[in-house]
Order: C-alpha cells, then structure tokens, then sequence
C-alpha cells in the first residue's frame, strides 16, 4: 500500500482537488442563480399574460383597428388626444371615481368597525367570522342581477319598501346618484366582510400588552381603538385602500349586469352608471369594435389607476404620520 | 404512497399512455372526416331549428349538430361573434348573422366561405330577391349568407285588457281600430281613459323601430344611411315623421316605459302590464317565451297600423375558420331551404323568406293556438312577398342604438322631445364617425 503510494506522484489528491473546486464553483453558481430560476416561473407566466398583452395593448392603441378589418393603419397618438377630448370618457371616469368614493369609503369603514366587533369576546366567533365572508362566495353575476331585479322601477323590492313609507319610488337606473348608490351597496355587500377579515387579522397580530397599558393608564375602548388600533393596522389599511382602488376602478360586472334590455353596456340611458371599463367593452366590441380607441381607453385606465393609488397612499401616510411616526415608515417601505 | 406497489404503478402509467394514444387517435380520424363529426350553430333568439336538426342528423349518420346561444339577445350574441371571427377561433362551423349587423360583416367577407363557390348560386329563385342580395357583397362576387327569415309586421295585443278597456276583442275589428298611426293613438288614449291598471304599449323604442322601418321602406327605401352610405339621419324626413309620431304617443302616456329586452320588460308581459306590442313573425315566439304558458289564449294578432314594413330578419353564414366547411354549408343551404324555413316556421315563428316557402299551404293555414288561434301564415305572409325592405348601412346597429336611446331619454322624462332629436343626430354622427 504504502510502496504503491508512494510510487505515485502525489497525482490523485489533484483530480480531486479540481473536482472539489468544480463542485464548489457548481454551488456557487447554484447559490447565485437558481433562486431567479425559481421565480422564473411566475415570471414566465406574467410575460405571457401580463407584460405582453400590456404591450400588444399600446401597440394596438396606436392603430386605427377595426377588430375586423385586416390591414390596421397607423396613426400615432390619435385615438389618445381624440379620448382626452372625448366628453362620454370623461364622463365614464366621473362615473368610476364616484361608485369608487361611494362604495369604498363606507365599505372600509364598515370593515373596520366589524373587524373590532368581531375581535371582541363573543359567542361563536368563529361562526360570525366565517358569516361576514360568505357574501363573498356568492358569484359576483348572481348578485348583481339580483340587486338589478331589486332596484327596479316598478317591480324592485327597494322601490316598493319605499312605497311603504310614502316615498315616491326612485328611478335606481335611470338617475345618476341613485344608480351610483344601487351599484355601490353591491360591491359593499360583497366585500366589506373580505376586508373585515382581513383587518381581523392584522389585529390580532397586535400585542395585547399595549392594550392592558392603555386600559391602566384610564383609556376607553374608543380612545385604544383609534391610538393603538388604528395606527397599527396602518400597512393594511394601506394594502386594502390598494386592492379596493384597482378593483373600484375596474368595476364592471356589477354596473353591466345592473342594467338589462338593450345596450346595457351603455350603463342607461345618459350613460348614468357607465365605468370606464363599460366604456372601453363599448368601443373595443360591441356596438363601436374599434379595437384601437377601445385600447387607448384601457390605458387611459391604467394611467387613472396609478394617479389614484398613489394619491390614496400620500393621503393615508399623511394621516398616519401624526398618529405614529415609526408605522409610517413602515407603510412606506411596502 | 410509499407502499404502492412499483409494477402497478407502471401498469398505471402504461394504461395513461394508452388511453393518451387512443384518444390521439380519435383526433386524428374526427379531422380526416371520416369519423364522426360535429357541427355547431351560433344562434340568438329562437330560429326553431331543433326537430329539423333531428331530421338532417337522421339523413345524415355520423354528423351530430350542437345548438348553442338559443333564446339569447343579438346585444349579447353580436359582440361574441365578432371576437370569434377577429381571433379566428371559436365561432361555430353555422352562425347566425342580424340583417342589422350584416352590411358591418359584409366588409370583411373573408371572414366567411364564399357561398358561390359552393353551388349556392342556384338557388338564389328559393329566396325574396332583396333577401338573397342583403348577402351578397357590395360588387356582387361574394355571398356570404344564407336567408332564413323576415320580420313581416303585426301588432299583437291582449284580448283581456281590450275587454276590460271596454275595445272590440276580435282580431278584424281590432285592425279597422287602426288604418294608421294616429287612429292607433286614439285608439290608445280611449284605453288610457279607462284605466285597466296597464299601459297601451310596452316602449316607446319598439314602436319607433317598427314605424321608421315602415315609413322608410315605403318612401326611398332607407332610413339612416342612403344607398350610398352617408348618414342621413338628421336630413331623412321618414325618420323625423316617425320621430314625430313617437313624441305623440311618448305625450299621450300609452308607454309603459319597460325598457325593451330589459328584466322590467320580461316582468311586464308576466304581469300584463301593457296591452299592445308592434310585433314582427319572430316576436311571437319572444311574447309566448315572455308571458309564459299561463297567458295562453289572452293575445291575439291584428294588422300593423300603418302600410306593411319589416324588422329584423337573419341569415346563416359559414365562417371561413370552420373545420367542417363543406359539411357546414350543406347543413346551411338545408335549413334555408323552403322546407326548412316552413319547419321554422312551424316551430318558432319566424317567417320564411322563401316565396315558395310562403306559398306553401302548410304556411297559408298555419295557426298559432297561443295567440287565440290566429292565422299568423295569412296575416304574416301577406305582406311578406310585396314587402318593401329597408336598406341598412355600414354601423346601422351603433346608429340605431343612439337613436333608439335618444326615444328612451324622452320617454322616461330626462329629456324634452326637441333635446332628444338633438341628442339623437348629434350622438348618431358620433357613432358613425367611430
């Protein structure tokens, strides 16, 4: 053994000296890369049905594209200045933005308060909890077609309660508040209990310590509530001011189902309810199919959205900062 | 999981490949077309095709016919459609296409199979002249649809809320209440005055359609666009004439107001809330589907006020993305024959346009027992041969929508009957310009 060793050059520590190098140029190169492997996937899957269609849209806005016609020209930013001029688009984004206060304000609020209800001792808080959600599982179709039979005219439940206490019935679809009333109490029914859990959540997440400290320094329940409550929930108050915006803004199926009968994509009569997305379905597909006007419409959209985003969370930091400056921050790094 | 047994998973795994070889196999057959194949027909409304489906398949082994969209509005079906065919993937191997929409499909007629080159040509003697030429392309080298039916005019009514208005309820005496549209006005404010709880009429939108279609088709032939395609909304005096005819029956209060096709509607015909409805062939299947079984035997069907017109009516095309073409046109050029449009008829209502079809004694003596046992087959297809059709151009359905819906606004009291004119030709231009 040892004469075999040593006859031989001290060769075979080398092999396996590149090899252990090898390997640890191979772990490296592991450590370094594979975790963009690993997200590669939603990536990959973004690129196709997130990125592209965003770019193919803007390509497309740029055409006069009938979604029939075959040889699209191109015409620059046309459909875009033709849009800023274009008193229905303007008209649709009031629309949006007032469902949009009307329905989302109210709707956290409400959530807020539920959360805090629900975070109390109470019998069967699991099944309370679960009972705000299930409006939520309810498809978004069925409701909207059962609060459109309820806001009717002349045969809506709401106009005949109405009726009972001497109140004229009230023309849901064909008034420009009322129909934004009609169309906000959906969305709020539908999701004030997925934000009340959501909020449930964040507060239990909250140390109860500081709230023995507040109740032995002589603070009530309201006053915890809004110094220590509040500003701890401050990121996801943020969070769902977020969701709420982009879904607030591109709320089409409950205005679209509210309305029945011919062209409801035209949201009334004087487009009373019509959302910009409504508008942009009206000019991409039926009865309009300009593909390219329709396009510029979507992406106006997506313009609006950031605007009010951003606005939402300067707004909300500049409420929180007095409260808290420390959540602050924190808000502000998500 | 870690105790199943190795070989049967493998025997899983090998019976996997073999099911994913058979069905491969399937698929191959289904395209060579020597297996069995399916053919669907995109519809909306009710074109009564379904025993005649029965019968092709029963010719025909080894085809198999799928309806889809049956009793759907052409607000839904239309837009659908159009993404079918702009994606070049989901349309069925038949379509259904509205007159309204047609001269829209027209302009881009690869879209469709080209009907002549498929011996449609020989039967351009089974269809009403003006039928066959609504599809064919503007240079008359294409052909992309098939006739089924036209919308002859009739305007129904319910024979209970005539009694009770103290109004004649049989059908002859109804129609000698109105020779015209003003007499059918009167006729409704003696209805009004006697306050049975219902409306004269259901909107004022399905009247205004029905007499601009009549107006214009006896004068030139057109009503928002001329033959050659310009907007002439606000400069055609038969849409102003029924423009105006509609404010006087808005001013009258004889509409009830239910937005056409809307829910509100539907639930007026259940609880017969109104009393009359213009009602073209295809309407009586939508008024027997909408009042339900229990109002069997309360309508009737009088004549039109006014001279003739007519609305709506459909063709079939095949478009050009279908896998079974030549199986699709046979089935097409079968359903649009005169036989098939009698079985149509038969079924659902709508009006052959075949003159050998309305010829047909099987039409001549047709009754429909919904409706009191009216003779639809003579008071429908009376009309249906001299019927003068109204030309319908490019974004005919944008510009009807804003006409229809400025009618709307006045009738639901948003806007005065001069500011909806307004509204009407400035928003149609609009539309147009789109």
């Amino acid at each position: 053994m040892a004469l075999q060793l040593d006859a031989r050059p001290p060769a075979t520590p080398g092999p396996r000296d590149t090899r252990l190098r090898r390997a640890g140029r191979l772990s490296r190169i592991d450590a370094k890369y594979s975790p963009y492997l690993y997200i590669a996937p939603f990536f990959l899957v973004f690129a196709v049905f997130g990125a592209w269609p965003l770019a193919y849209t803007l390509w497309v806005s740029l055409h006069d594209w009938d979604l029939l016609g075959s040889n699209p020209t191109f015409i620059g930013a046309d459909n875009y200045t033709q849009l800023l001029a274009d008193s229905d688009f303007w008209h649709s984004v009031v629309n949006t933005l007032g469902i949009f206060v009307i329905s989302t304000v109210p709707q956290l609020l409400l959530a807020l308060w539920l959360a805090n209800m629900l975070n109390r001792q109470l019998r069967f808080r699991t099944g309370w909890r679960m009972a705000v959600l299930v409006p939520n599982v309810t498809s978004t179709a069925a409701v909207a077609i059962v609060f459109g039979v309820l806001f009717g005219r002349e045969f809506g439940m709401i106009n005949w309660l109405l009726d009972l206490v001497s109140v004229d019935p009230i023309g849901w679809k064909s008034n420009r508040f009322a129909s934004w009333v009609a169309i906000s109490a959906m969305v709020d029914w539908r999701w004030t209990g997925y934000n009340a859990l959501i909020f449930l959540a964040a507060m239990q997440a909250i140390p109860r310590d500081l709230y023995e400290a507040a109740a032995i320094d002589g603070a009530n329940r309201a006053r915890q509530f809004w110094t220590i409550t509040v500003p701890l929930l401050k990121p996801t108050i943020i969070f769902c001011v977020i969701i709420s915006t982009i879904g607030g803004l591109q709320l089409f199926t409950e205005p679209r189902l509210f309305h029945s009968g011919t062209n409801p994509i035209r949201g009334g009569t004087l487009r009373e309810s019509q959302t910009v997305t409504m508008y942009m379905f009206e000019n991409a597909f039926a009865p309009y199919y300009n593909f390219g006007y329709g396009s510029a419409v979507a992406w106006l959209l997506f313009a609006l959205i950031a605007i009010v985003a951003a606005i939402n969370v300067l707004i909300i930091r500049r409420l929180g900062a007095g409260a808290k400056p420390d959540t602050g921050r924190k808000g502000g790094s998500r | 999981m870690g105790t199943f047994p190795r070989h049967r998973l493998a025997a899983v795994a090998l019976a996997a490949a073999g099911a994913l070889l058979v069905t491969s196999g399937c698929g191959g057959s289904d395209d060579a077309g020597d297996g069995d194949i399916t053919l669907t027909v995109d519809v909306f409304g009710q074109l009564g095709y379904e025993q005649l489906y029965r019968e092709y398949e029963d010719a025909n082994p080894g085809v198999k016919i799928v309806e889809r969209g049956t009793g759907g509005n052409l607000d839904e079906y239309s837009p659908k459609l159009t993404q079918w065919l702009a994606a070049g993937k989901g349309a069925g191997d038949i379509v259904a296409i509205e007159e309204g929409l047609m001269v829209e499909y027209k302009a881009n007629p690869d879209n469709f199979v080209n009907l002549l080159d498929h011996g449609a040509a020989e039967l351009k003697g089974n269809f009403l002249e003006w039928k066959w030429n609504q599809g064919l392309t503007a240079d008359g080298q294409k052909l992309i649809g098939l006739g089924t039916d036209v919308g002859g005019m009739a305007m129904c009514y319910r024979t209970d809320l005539f009694e009770k208005a103290g109004l004649p309820t049989d059908r002859d005496e109804v129609s000698k209440l109105w020779p015209t549209w003003p007499d059918y006005i009167a006729t409704g404010e003696k209805f009004k005055a006697a306050n049975t709880g219902a409306s004269f009429l259901d909107a004022a939108t399905n009247t205004f359609n029905t007499i601009v279609l009549q107006t214009a088709g006896n004068a030139q032939g057109y009503h928002y666009y001329d033959t050659s395609n310009n907007l002439v909304v606000d400069s055609n005096p038969a849409v102003k004439q029924a423009w105006d005819t509609t404010m006087r029956i808005i001013n009258a209060g004889l509409s009830g107001k239910y937005g056409s096709w809307s829910e509100e509607w539907v639930s007026a015909f259940k609880q017969a809330k109104f009393a009359t409805i213009a009602c073209p062939a295809w309407m009586t299947g939508v008024i027997e589907g909408n009042a339900g079984p229990e109002a069997k035997g309360k309508w009737d069907i009088a004549r039109v006020p006014g001279d003739g017109g007519n609305w709506g009516g459909t063709h079939l095309a095949v478009p050009t993305q279908s896998k079974h073409q030549a199986e699709a046109i046979k089935l097409a050029k079968f359903l649009t024959s005169p036989q098939g449009q009698i079985g149509a008829f038969k079924a659902k209502g709508p009006l052959p346009s075949s003159p050998q079809a309305l010829d047909d004694p099987a039409i001549a003596e047709a009754t429909n027992p919904y409706f009191s046992d009216a003779p639809i087959g003579t008071i429908f297809a009376a009309g249906a041969k001299t019927l003068k059709p109204v030309y319908m151009g490019p974004k005919n359905q944008a510009v009807r929508t804003e006409v229809e819906n400025a009618v709307r606004t006045v009738e639901l009291g948003q806007r005065t009957p001069d500011q909806g004119w307004q509204d009407a030709i400035a928003n149609a231009k609009k539309a147009a310009a789109k």
